[in-house]
């Protein structure tokens, strides 16, 4: 009371009084409470049925519950991994976390690509040239309006039609298209490329403190000390040099056809390259709508009054106007990145081992459908979650403190 | 018609506009213009909605382009030129209907935003600049709270300061209290006045006759894309010789 004493909008206040709840069905108190009850009863009824039904029917069918199969040994072929796989030994655990890293290396790849491709397409359809404008006005009108699943049987079907491996494309040196997928060589680790790694850390990190620098350089005298030419000279050339000084080590794994395949080198299998590529492309279609919505959202006044106070175009959208349209943009781009999590689930379809995929293999050969299904749902769950509670800190760090 | 006051001075006009034509579309807006603002002269812009007073003052700091004319501010012609774009713009401030602040940044930030990256000012005396600025235009103690957490008349006195951060030496009004609430138009006011005794060059888009008759020392009345009618404030509302202005006054005095 002694903090409320003092502010003077309390003098003379007496507290609300308390709504007596009557026992009426006109009172809108009870009838909430009432319904309420009524709705959990409801719920409660429902999973108590199925529950006592489920357990009926599984011991009918004399199958054990319980997670104990995934310590079994599984005989699922898995094509593409990147944990070792040996059917018959592994078990069904270790099938199921490289269906989980299968689904990772999609989503992760996915989010950034279609982030980039999204971003870029939407600000195109702001661009005062006719041709980008309208190229990218018809991107985004098509493919948000084809089934994403067609799309995805489209990639894997015109993968599919590339030559075979002895007719692949051959674009640059190194790389082959065909229809065993995509071969690119791998540059063949040596132990002196520890110094490399280390002097490209050391370049960022050196970037870095001088862009602070520059910062506290300009807070102090006004002029702002170059950042970009000496950051590009710290993080790409400085390595280079360290690189060059070590004697230039180097050596590639270069894919090569022997026989009927090609040996060496790192392959992007088909099912791979279709479904990334068709959920990037499709996604990018739903993220450039919300990126040009959220700059438009951004009154021109901004823009007008930046531009008066002599500040230049590409200053003002940096400082002034993304700043403000990220407040727009973040909320419906989470949706997004869910959505194509989610929907990278029609790997299925394409024959991509991701983690329903593999699950539903386990389910038939184990007969442990709920386990597994349940399994999915955990999986997916988390993941949404993880990205909901980045995006959403994320959003509450960009939020506009107002009234 | 469209009769101007020529500067009293020998020195150049700070604003100078001669038969300046602008079309949007099909559309004549501005229909030969001839304007000259001398240095340390208050103009105030008055005419019906829609005659083409805010487009010409847009004009002068390139807001929008004409297309026809010729207009020189402080000695700098306007043309494509993104070089004499930064020079006038540096030299010209402007306050919108609307505020236009900047919602993310703090007042302070919004007064030192252009002074940093623009004039290259050191952030310590930027934020002084500013402080002092916003001491003249009464609100100090606001310096660290965001645009929406101030009222209408609080947020227009920081668009005021956050303009002449940029220590400008001419300043654009256009229609500055149109957008607040009666009881709030007389603090913004009463801050233009301030500028106006320190001799600032001013154009003024708006409809609040007695500033103009205490600040102006020249009253424009446009209409449909033209200059009618000029003068002092006593000429102009006391002896009105055609008859859009007589039609205009009486449009507007009738509500007061």
């Amino acid at each position: 009371m002694s903090a409320a004493a003092g502010d003077p909008r309390l003098a003379g206040a007496r507290r609300a009084p308390r709504r007596r709840m009557r026992l009426s069905w006109s009172d809108p108190k009870l009838r909430t409470i009432v319904w309420q009850v009524v709705i959990l009863g409801v719920l409660a009824a429902i999973v108590c049925y199925l529950a006592a039904n489920t357990s009926r029917n599984l011991s009918a069918r004399h199958i054990a519950t319980g997670f104990g199969f995934l310590a079994q040994p599984a005989s699922i072929p898995i094509g593409e991994t990147l944990l070792s796989w040996t059917p018959s030994v592994d078990t069904y655990g270790r099938a199921m976390l490289i269906g989980v890293l299968n689904t990772l290396k999609v989503a992760v790849v996915g989010v950034v690509l279609a982030t980039i491709w999204g971003t870029l397409i939407g600000i195109g359809r702001l661009s005062g040239n006719w041709l980008i404008a309208r190229l990218t006005a018809i991107y985004v009108e098509t493919l948000r309006d084809v089934p994403v699943l067609l799309q995805l049987l489209f990639w894997y079907t015109l993968l599919n039609a590339l030559p075979g491996p002895r007719q692949a494309f051959h674009p640059l040196p190194g790389v082959f298209l065909s229809n065993r997928g995509i071969k690119i060589p791998l540059l063949e680790w040596q132990p002196s490329h520890i110094w490399v790694l280390l002097a490209a850390v050391v370049g960022v990190v050196l970037t870095l403190l001088w862009r602070a620098r520059a910062a506290r350089r300009q807070a102090m005298s006004g002029t702002r000390p170059a950042v970009w030419p000496i950051g590009l000279l710290l993080i790409a050339v400085f390595p280079v040099a360290v690189w060059a000084a070590l004697g230039a080590p180097f050596a590639l794994d270069v894919p090569a056809l022997r026989g009927f395949n090609f040996r060496g080198g790192g392959t992007i299998t088909p099912e791979y390259a279709a479904l990334t590529l068709g959920l990037v492309v499709y996604t990018a279609s739903y993220i450039a709508e919300i990126v040009r919505s959220g700059i438009q959202a951004v009154p021109h006044g901004q823009w007008e009054a930046a531009a008066a106070l002599g500040l230049h175009r590409g200053f003002v959208l940096r400082h002034v106007v993304l700043p403000q349209a990220l407040r727009v943009i973040v909320p419906p781009m989470t949706s997004q990145y869910l959505n194509l999590i989610k929907n990278s689930s029609l790997a299925i379809a394409i024959g991509y081992q991701d983690i329903v995929s593999i699950t539903g293999t386990m389910l038939n050969q184990t007969g442990q459908s709920i386990e597994s299904i349940a399994l999915v749902m955990v999986v997916y769950l988390v993941f949404s979650l993880s990205i909901s509670a980045f995006m959403n800190w994320y959003n509450a760090h960009i939020a506009l403190v107002e009234r | 018609m469209s009769a101007t006051v020529p500067p009293s001075s020998d020195e150049p006009p700070a604003i100078l506009l001669e038969h300046v034509n602008k079309w949007y579309g099909s559309i004549h807006v501005l229909r030969d213009v001839n304007l000259s603002v001398g240095r340390s002269e208050r103009v105030v812009v008055c005419g019906p909605s829609g005659s083409g007073k805010s487009t010409m003052i847009r004009c002068i700091n390139r807001l929008e382009a004409h297309q026809e004319g010729r207009i020189v501010v402080d000695g700098t012609e306007l043309t494509d030129d993104l070089r004499s774009l930064d020079t006038i713009r540096r030299e010209v401030g402007m306050v919108f209907q609307n505020f236009n602040l900047f919602p993310h940044l703090t007042i302070l930030e919004n007064c030192t935003l252009a002074p940093i990256w623009v004039r290259k000012m050191p952030k310590a005396e930027a934020e002084a600049l500013a402080m002092d600025y916003l001491i003249r235009v009464r609100i100090p103690e606001q310096a660290n709270k965001y645009p929406g957490q101030l009222s209408g008349g609080q947020q227009q006195r920081v668009a005021i300061a956050r303009a002449l951060c940029m220590r400008p030496k001419i300043m654009l009004f256009d229609e500055p209290t149109s957008a607040l609430d009666p009881e709030m138009i007389k603090e913004v006011l009463d801050t233009m006045v301030g500028l106006a005794e320190t001799g600032m060059t001013m154009v003024c888009v708006t409809h609040e006759m007695g500033f103009a008759r205490q600040v102006a020392d020249r009253v424009v009345f446009m209409d449909r894309g033209e200059i009618v009618e000029s003068g002092t404030p006593a000429e102009m509302f006391g002896n009105p010789q055609t008859d859009r202005l007589k039609l205009f006054l009486s449009q507007i005095l009738r509500g007061h």
